[in-house]
């Protein structure tokens, strides 16, 4: 899966916030995710979706450890 | 407060992501919602230029809103992805979508000129609070409208469901979701700060084959039961039969066909803003109402208690 996913639009990361803290987003474009230091939670962004939901970010205490997570991490239950 | 937990929202997105697939042969419900919301944003010579459509299975709501009162940025936004790759098939760039949870909106204050649900609000647990994050999300004087399923939704089914568990199983289990009632629904917006609320309802009676054939619709809608106390176990085929056979005999119509009712309620409120008109304070008029009307002022007696002798 290396082909490049569509972009997200400016505009909603514009207006995203992190949804557990209200507090601000830093959009990490290699990985494709949505970091919310405050809340120590990364959204990630699928098919140039963000995934604003709790409970399918990841959390950032392992991030250093663990590789980056690829097209085969999409959380399946 | 956790008792106030009645729906599984996992299972709600589960129900939607699963809906998806098969949605546009069940968004008739939707459609009719959407239409409804379009005619009231017809009647409001406004223009919204940053729109949200919270909530959007099908592509029903998002076209309604694209291009409509001089919305130029479109955001949709559903709790299941499958839904909004549906909303967006086949038209790029209409809107930019976003996976959210109602209960947990992810957007700064003061984003939008207008927000748009189409029966979305009524699986939420919480909906004072969705509704304080919606206003927030909301510029001074932004549009809130919402069309939400009301109680009086599904009245048939239910009774019809409780009959038949009651004769097979000896008791009965929450099957169809409780709603907001319309009595309710002015004053939980006013409560969650609105002004200028508004609810009004509307019913829709649509006819089917038979209770099986409604219930199939249902499950196309995503609708399927989120309750958390919800029976886990398969519905019994037995239960089944048995409801739509009480169905039939309390509610067919010459043709035998059977009515389901979808009672449809619409909100409206605004995000606060000096510019809109609001009552005075009590006690500030300048003119007695008694000199209006050419006659005498008697006081009104506030005092409570009993009348006072001597």
């Amino acid at each position: 899966m290396s082909d490049r996913s569509p972009s997200v639009d400016p505009k909603l990361l514009e207006i995203l916030v992190c949804p557990l803290t209200k507090g601000p987003l830093r959009y990490d474009a290699e990985r494709q995710e949505l970091i919310s230091e405050q809340a120590g939670l990364a959204y990630p962004i699928r098919d140039g979706i963000p995934i604003m939901l709790v409970d399918e970010a990841r959390k950032l205490d392992d991030a250093g450890k663990r590789g980056p997570p690829g097209a085969g991490d999409a959380n399946r239950p | 407060m956790s008792d106030s937990v009645v729906f599984d929202r996992r299972a709600v997105r589960l129900h939607r992501e699963r809906a998806a697939r098969d949605f546009a042969a069940h968004d008739f419900l939707h459609r009719e919602a959407a239409s409804r919301l379009a005619e009231r944003l017809d009647e409001i010579k406004r223009q919204f230029p940053c729109a949200l459509a919270l909530g959007a299975p099908g592509s029903g709501l998002v076209q309604m809103l694209a291009g409509r009162n001089g919305t130029t940025t479109l955001i949709a936004t559903d709790p299941a992805a499958a839904m909004l790759s549906r909303a967006g098939a086949g038209r790029p760039g209409v809107a930019s979508h976003a996976v959210a949870d109602e209960e947990w909106l992810p957007f700064a204050p003061a984003s939008f000129d207008l927000v748009v649900s189409c029966l979305g609000l009524h699986w939420v647990n919480d909906l004072p609070g969705a509704l304080v994050q919606i206003r927030r999300a909301l510029k001074p004087d932004g549009l809130f409208l919402a069309s939400l399923l009301g109680g009086a939704t599904l009245a048939e089914l239910r009774r019809a469901l409780i009959e038949a568990e009651i004769a097979e199983r000896g008791g009965a289990s929450p099957r169809i979701s409780p709603a907001i009632e319309l009595r309710d629904a002015a004053a939980l917006l006013q409560r969650a700060g609105f002004a200028l609320p508004v609810a009004d309802s509307d019913a829709v009676t649509v006819r089917y084959k038979d209770a099986l054939d409604l219930m199939r619709d249902l499950r196309g809608m995503g609708e399927t039961n989120a309750v958390i106390a919800r029976p886990r176990n398969f519905t019994r085929r037995g239960v089944l039969l048995r409801a739509a056979e009480a169905y039939r005999t309390m509610f067919a119509d010459a043709e035998g066909r059977v009515p389901a009712t979808f009672e449809i309620v619409t909100l409206t409120g605004w995000a606060p803003d000096e510019s809109q008109p609001r009552a005075l304070k009590p006690g500030s008029a300048a003119q007695r109402l008694a000199e209006a009307l050419g006659t005498a002022e008697h006081p009104a007696g506030d005092k409570a208690g009993p009348p006072r002798r001597s």
